[in-house]
């Protein structure tokens, strides 16, 4: 007979640890632009965006079983919706990437009514054919630019809320402002998307998820509705990638159709991301935009080769370490950096198991 | 009145070029239950290896393509055996990312080798030629001969499934593979075959993309969609239904633009989206998912 009392734990030692450090970062990170140069304050803002889109492409594909293709129908929508908001009716920038977060995941509701119609793989070219609509739909937009695009006019780039404070009291240029005040919204979304959806999963509905994706039928029978779950997410995630897109055109400050909607950028480079890392892990999309931002710095010159050994990268990754970076260091070693696993502690045993 | 009728047949005629893109994906979808991301840029890179035999060699492209298939065949073989069979499995990821991974090393690889600039395949005097049906209206030789080549095509892979051991076999393991292999059939060579196979339609169809209009290296994704549009509008597992789906994206492409240019190709997806809310699992299902 065991004695033992026992607890549902997710919480691992290893993991109390990097809570720590990860704070410690954060707040290394939030000082950052203060000390380095304005190319790295860029480079880094990219890099916070692609660890947002990445975390939750893996959030649908790792954990809900929506693998797609279209998550650039997102990014582009919320690039065009900061656009509309600042440029036709005026809204400060900052207020209008909530908005564009909160339109696009409305959007949401009616694509995965069509979207949700298909399963599996052929869902994934659905969304592909749902991003190509919003980018002919857009495209015919003629006030703001149609096909060729738009740019924002300075007055909007330059008088977003809070420029004026940065400058005033870092004592530094307008544009130098700018890219501080971009990194700061980038950090936070980067930072905010990690830990939604790290509670996400450890929430009630992060276990409907995994019931749904180990067995869809085995979860409804007892009681998980799959559908309002998977719509849940899917919404979730657009709103979260429409504000992203938000902040990427607020950055770029110029859009047109074909480069807000492209594949390549807002899904290809994702998936490789989330595919190297390791699917179905939050720490895996945080190392794999480590090795991607260090290929993309060095290699990214050699232009289609690059493409082509990111594609082949993945190939060899999805075929032999199907779980990518992470998953190859947690079944070697057992480190798991932010577990959601619940597990079946007993008091007699070391916690931490 | 007579432009209506026009932009109709015109619809139709390219619903033959949509069908026989889509054949290929429904084949390999309908024996291996296997979704190929690259397909498209499978398309794009058939039509680039018949545009290189006729111009190294000289010859007419119809010549070019009959030395073109076995080529493709070769590729298609070679891919499922030694990259796609590993994928195959429970889990839908590995073989969509690995045919989207595919999918940027051939767009790439292509361009890389060809450059950006637009081809296109020379079909001589057919490509201008046409044939009078009165009261002002013509068809094309070449549209003409694209609708007839995919129902041809149709005819032959239906006559392959259910009237030749070759056929029997693809059919006993897209039923169930494990029973299949019980009986004694190599699932893993009929795959690779099956691929090969739709390799050579793929490279039908790109004599007909090749000759219609010009092609370069990034075509290849929206050729995906429209095939993919044609299958699921059609319904799973039924090759005739591919074509009505084709021929549906053709006529929606078609009298969009004949409204407005700007509106081809959105009006085709548009009809899909449509045809999706309607009929989920489209119009003539055979197959469940």
């Amino acid at each position: 007979m065991l004695a033992a009392n026992f607890r549902i734990e997710t919480a691992t030692a290893a993991s109390r640890t990097i809570a720590l450090a990860g704070a410690g970062l954060v707040l290394v990170l939030v000082v950052l632009p203060l000390f380095v140069s304005r190319g790295l304050v860029q480079d880094m803002i990219f890099v916070f965006y692609m660890l947002a889109l990445a975390q939750l492409w893996n959030l649908l594909a790792g954990h809900a079983g929506l693998v797609s293709v279209g998550q650039q129908a997102f990014v582009g929508l919320g690039g065009y919706l900061l656009f509309a908001f600042t440029v036709i009716l005026g809204i400060d920038a900052l207020a209008a990437i909530v908005l564009a977060g909160l339109v696009t995941g409305i959007c949401a509701f009616p694509t995965a009514l069509v979207v949700f119609r298909l399963r599996g793989a052929y869902f994934a070219i659905g969304t592909w054919v749902v991003a190509e609509v919003f980018r002919l739909l857009i495209a015919q937009w003629k006030q703001l630019g149609g096909g060729t695009g738009t740019s924002l006019p300075v007055s909007v780039t330059n008088e977003v809320a809070g420029i004026e404070w940065i400058k005033r009291v870092f004592d530094v240029r307008t544009a130098a402002a700018r890219d501080m005040e971009i990194y700061w919204v980038a950090l936070a979304l980067a930072v905010g998307t990690v830990l939604a959806v790290y509670f996400i999963l450890r929430s009630r509905r992060g276990l409907a998820l995994a019931a749904i994706r180990d067995s869809e039928l085995a979860a409804e029978s007892v009681g998980v509705d799959s559908y309002r779950t998977k719509l849940w997410v899917f919404a979730v995630a657009a709103a979260a990638t429409g504000m992203i897109g938000a902040l990427i055109y607020l950055q770029k400050a110029r859009i047109s159709p074909d480069a807000a909607f492209t594949v390549i950028d807002w899904t290809a480079y994702v998936i490789f991301i989330v595919v190297i890392g390791g699917i179905g892990t939050i720490e895996g999309p945080i190392i794999g935009v480590i090795v991607f931002y260090l290929m993309q710095r060095y290699l990214a010159d050699f232009g289609t080769w690059y493409l082509i050994l990111l594609g082949g990268l993945a190939i060899l990754v999805m075929l032999f370490a199907p779980r990518g970076i992470c998953g190859y260091l947690s079944e070697r070693y057992g480190i798991s950096l932010f577990p959601t696993r619940r597990r079946l502690v007993s008091d007699k045993d070391s916690p931490g198991m | 009145m007579i432009g209506w009728i026009d932009t109709v047949i015109q619809g139709v005629l390219l619903g033959g070029l949509y069908a026989l893109f889509a054949v290929g994906l429904s084949l390999i979808f309908g024996i291996m239950r296997l979704v190929n991301l690259a397909h498209g840029d499978l398309i794009v890179l058939a039509a680039f290896v018949i545009l290189v035999i006729s111009r190294a060699l000289g010859l007419n492209i119809f010549v070019a393509l009959v030395l073109a298939a076995p080529i493709l065949f070769g590729i298609g073989y070679a891919l499922q055996h030694f990259l796609l069979n590993r994928t195959l499995g429970r889990d839908i990821l590995p073989p969509l990312l690995v045919t989207f991974g595919l999918s940027i090393i051939v767009q790439n690889g292509l361009l890389e080798a060809f450059s950006a600039d637009s081809r296109r395949l020379d079909a001589d005097a057919l490509e201008t030629a046409s044939i009078a049906l009165g009261g002002g209206l013509a068809v094309g030789v070449m549209p003409l001969m694209t609708l007839v080549s995919a129902v041809a095509v149709i005819f032959a892979l239906n006559y392959l499934f259910y009237r030749l051991p070759l056929g029997r076999a693809f059919r006993a393991t897209s039923d169930d593979p494990e029973i299949a292999q019980l009986m004694g059939v190599d699932n893993r060579r009929i795959f690779a075959l099956a691929m090969g196979l739709a390799m050579v339609v793929t490279a039908i169809a790109a004599l007909y993309l090749g000759t219609r209009a010009t092609f370069d290296p990034s075509i290849g994704p929206a050729r995906l969609l429209y095939a993919f549009e044609a299958v699921i509008i059609g319904g799973l597992g039924s090759l005739w239904g591919t074509l009505a789906g084709g021929v549906i994206i053709g006529l929606a492409q078609t009298i969009g633009a004949h409204i407005n240019p700007e509106w081809q190709i959105l009006a085709g997806h548009v009809a899909f989206l449509v045809v999706l809310v309607l009929r989920p699992r489209g119009l003539f299902p055979r197959a469940v998912d």
